[in-house]
């Protein structure tokens, strides 16, 4: 026990004296939480729309009007001709054209009937896809005010039927994207720099050639690991700590469930990244290598993680892949113990989850680590 | 120049003789490429969704029907009472709760009028709003249907045209953003990592004092690099033509020059990096903390740059990501030429002069 400590001792040591890696270590992690918890929405809106009138009349007039009143689009300019208003969305000053044809009130009053092109870049398609939504949705109740302002309704057995549907957000009322984006950010947070300095940790040893040092002297395997492992351990519990006050503070994301909860999760969850880290370092010889195994997982950890990305529309192949994926379980256990206040039993598939990895992992990384070469 | 061309064959050596880097070198970009061009994809589908039926009757089945059977639906889950809704929720797998209400039908022919209530888990928001968009227009359709024997007097009808990307493919607005971020990290880690391995291994000291000048030991250092993130890009561009049918509709040409460019100035940054970092510790925490996040979540990869607030639209013109990704949707997608991206070429450019002039700088001091 006294040997761990003493290796502890010097690994914290180590840490600090690293003048540079503080800060890296300490204030990027949290500046990028309060920083990139911002920037992480899918609400569509500032849409850049444009449109030609070639109808000019009060009708096409009060068109426009509604769509200048909603708050998701911007009105940019009116085009001439839509000529220029192409070469305007290919330079990507515009997303949206809509072109009113010539006749559009005669042939409405005449033939009960009229088309309204509208031309959306496609490039981002679910946001396409959003963006014809609300044009729909804002030609539709045109229609119907038209409608109800050109004719009479005199029968009742012409009143269309109608089906009222009432959405309601729970656990998240304003659709707020920094409640959803800050538990996810701080995981990734914690998760990277407990996995690059672990990973980094030992091979560097190795590297530079001290390794072997190290491996002639009494200090058993077991001492060893754990003294090398558990600053990075309490590393990742700090980060999360810090996180979580900034998220309360700052963004006042609500904390429903149990923190203790949090606390015991996150903590083997550690266990899992440590592992895996050192299982890393063990196959590796430099540095460089050491980090270009560990960017790959975490590149395609954040990516399937369903954080930024849902999962449920990935291919079958793919959501079985993300069943081995660390990430994705601390971010479901962030957000519904965060959020919505679930309880033990609730996350207990995640939780059994992760305790598997974590025996796992750091079973295999012990078995791969040798004191002798 | 023999000297120099001496050194670069060093550099190459080096660089080969390392099987395992060099293996991941190449192998990792193209599984993530494919990796992420089939999986990724920011369309909401499959969604687990539980009903709660009051009424029971025909026309709330056939209401049920419809809605199960859209793609974005996949697991029904019936449930008996509003009690239910919060266990499901919780349970995590449920994202959405439809509650038609007691005496659906008779309303609907009555008084013409019966509600439907969706409720949504918007711990995400996006999949909340979305799915909530998508079962109300499921419910306005089956409502025309219904409405079809009224002739409805005035039709105002659009026709919409989804330009560059017709079927809505996710790929196309990841495979740009995947390539950028493959090509922007690896080759910013790679320099950075070789430079500050030498410091650390004390052999810089060695380059230091030979012949060769600063900055030929510089270029020489980030040379074959050049030539590897070439590689790379020349297959991933491969591989989204061939296997992801991404067009190319402008210049293969502008997009060699571009890409090029854009490799130059993760090199330089990485360059940049080295300089200040004395360990190599330091400089993979700068290049892969430092800037892992902001190139994914600034650069317009994922998140559309103009919903986000105005200070971060402002940050992210400094992420030169954002900038390659403009650029090579354009070409790829849009088909345009030089003329219309000579403003973000320019950026990228001076972002690369930038870097090198302050590589330069930093460089000098060391040596005294």
């Amino acid at each position: 026990m006294k040997t761990i400590g003493y290796i502890i001792q010097k690994e914290f040591k180590q840490i600090f004296r690293n003048k540079a890696m503080l800060p890296l270590i300490f204030v990027l992690p949290l500046i990028q939480l309060v920083i990139l918890s911002n920037a992480a929405t899918f609400e569509v809106k500032n849409i850049k729309f444009s449109y030609i009138d070639h109808d000019k009349t009060s009708f096409s007039r009060e068109l426009i009007d509604r769509f200048e009143a909603s708050t998701y689009f911007n009105i940019i300019t009116d085009f001439p001709s839509s000529k220029i208003a192409n070469s305007a969305m290919l330079k990507g000053e515009v997303d949206v054209i809509l072109e009113i044809p010539q006749y559009f009130e005669r042939n409405l009053l005449k033939d009960k009937k009229t088309d309204l092109s509208v031309i959306i870049n496609a490039i981002d398609g679910a946001a396409a896809g959003v963006e014809n939504v609300y044009i729909n949705q804002i030609v539709q109740r045109f229609n119907k005010n038209a409608q109800v302002g050109l004719m009479q309704l005199s029968d009742k057995k012409f009143i269309p039927k109608n089906i009222t549907s009432i959405p309601s957000f729970w656990y998240n009322k304003t659709l707020n994207y920094k409640t959803f984006m800050v538990p996810g950010i701080l995981v990734l947070l914690v998760t990277m720099i407990t996995l690059f300095l672990s990973g980094m940790n030992i091979v560097r040893e190795k590297e530079i050639g001290t390794l072997e040092q190290m491996n002639v002297t009494p200090i058993k395997k077991h001492q060893f690991i754990i003294g090398k492992l558990f600053p990075f351990w309490v590393l990742g519990m700090l980060l999360l700590t810090v996180g979580l006050i900034i998220a309360r503070v700052l963004f006042n994301v609500p904390m429903v469930g149990s923190p203790v909860l949090m606390y015991v999760y996150t903590s083997i969850y550690i266990l899992v990244i440590l592992g895996m880290g050192l299982f890393i370092s063990n196959f590796t010889d430099t540095q460089q290598q050491a980090m270009f195994i560990a960017w790959f997982f975490v590149v395609i950890f954040i990516l399937m993680s369903g954080l930024f990305t849902p999962i449920e529309s990935m291919p079958q192949w793919a959501q079985n892949l993300t069943e081995f994926n660390p990430i994705k379980f601390y971010v479901e256990v962030m957000r519904m113990v965060m959020l919505k206040g679930s309880s033990f039993t609730d996350i207990l598939p995640q939780f059994g989850k992760t305790f598997l990895y974590a025996i796992v992992m750091n079973g295999l990384a012990v078995w791969s680590y040798k004191k002798t070469n | 120049m023999k000297r120099f061309i001496g050194f670069i064959k060093k550099e190459f050596y080096h660089i080969f003789r390392d099987r395992r880097s060099l293996f991941i070198l190449f192998g990792m970009p193209i599984a993530q490429i494919m990796l992420f061009g089939f999986a990724i994809t920011n369309e909401i589908n499959n969604v687990d969704i539980a009903i709660l039926d009051k009424s029971k009757g025909a026309t709330t089945q056939e209401i049920i029907n419809k809605i199960t059977s859209s793609k974005y639906f996949s697991n029904k889950q019936l449930i008996e009472n509003e009690a239910e809704i919060e266990a499901v929720f919780k349970k995590g797998k449920v994202k959405a709760v439809l509650i038609l209400e007691n005496d659906f039908s008779k309303n609907l022919i009555k008084e013409n009028n019966a509600t439907v209530q969706i409720i949504t888990d918007a711990t995400d928001p996006n999949t909340a709003n979305t799915i909530s968009n998508y079962t109300s227009s499921i419910l306005h359709n089956y409502q025309q249907e219904v409405n079809k024997d009224i002739q409805i007097a005035y039709q105002i009808i659009p026709q919409t045209k989804m330009v560059y990307n017709p079927e809505l493919k996710s790929v196309f607005m990841f495979v740009p953003g995947v390539m950028t971020i493959i090509l922007m990290l690896v080759s910013a880690m790679m320099t950075s990592i070789s430079i500050t391995r030498e410091k650390e291994l004390g052999t810089m000291e060695i380059l230091l004092v030979s012949p060769l000048k600063p900055f030929q030991v510089i270029i020489g250092k980030v040379f074959p690099y050049i030539f590897l993130s070439i590689i790379n890009a020349v297959v991933i561009v491969l591989l989204s033509i061939f296997i992801f049918k991404m067009p190319v509709e402008g210049s293969l040409f502008l997009l060699g020059f571009e890409s090029v460019l854009f490799i130059i100035n993760a090199l330089s940054l990485g360059i940049l990096i080295s300089t200040i970092s004395e360990t190599q510790q330091t400089a993979m925490m700068i290049s892969l903390m430092g800037l892992m996040l902001p190139v994914i979540l600034l650069s317009g990869f994922i998140f559309p740059i103009t919903s986000m607030p105005v200070p971060l639209q402002v940050i992210s013109n400094i992420i030169p990501a954002k900038w390659f990704i403009i650029i090579l949707k354009g070409i790829m997608l849009k088909g345009v030429g030089i003329a219309l991206v000579w403003k973000e070429t320019m950026i990228l450019l001076g972002m690369t002069v930038f870097f090198i002039g302050l590589s330069i700088k930093k460089y000098k001091i060391r040596l005294e």
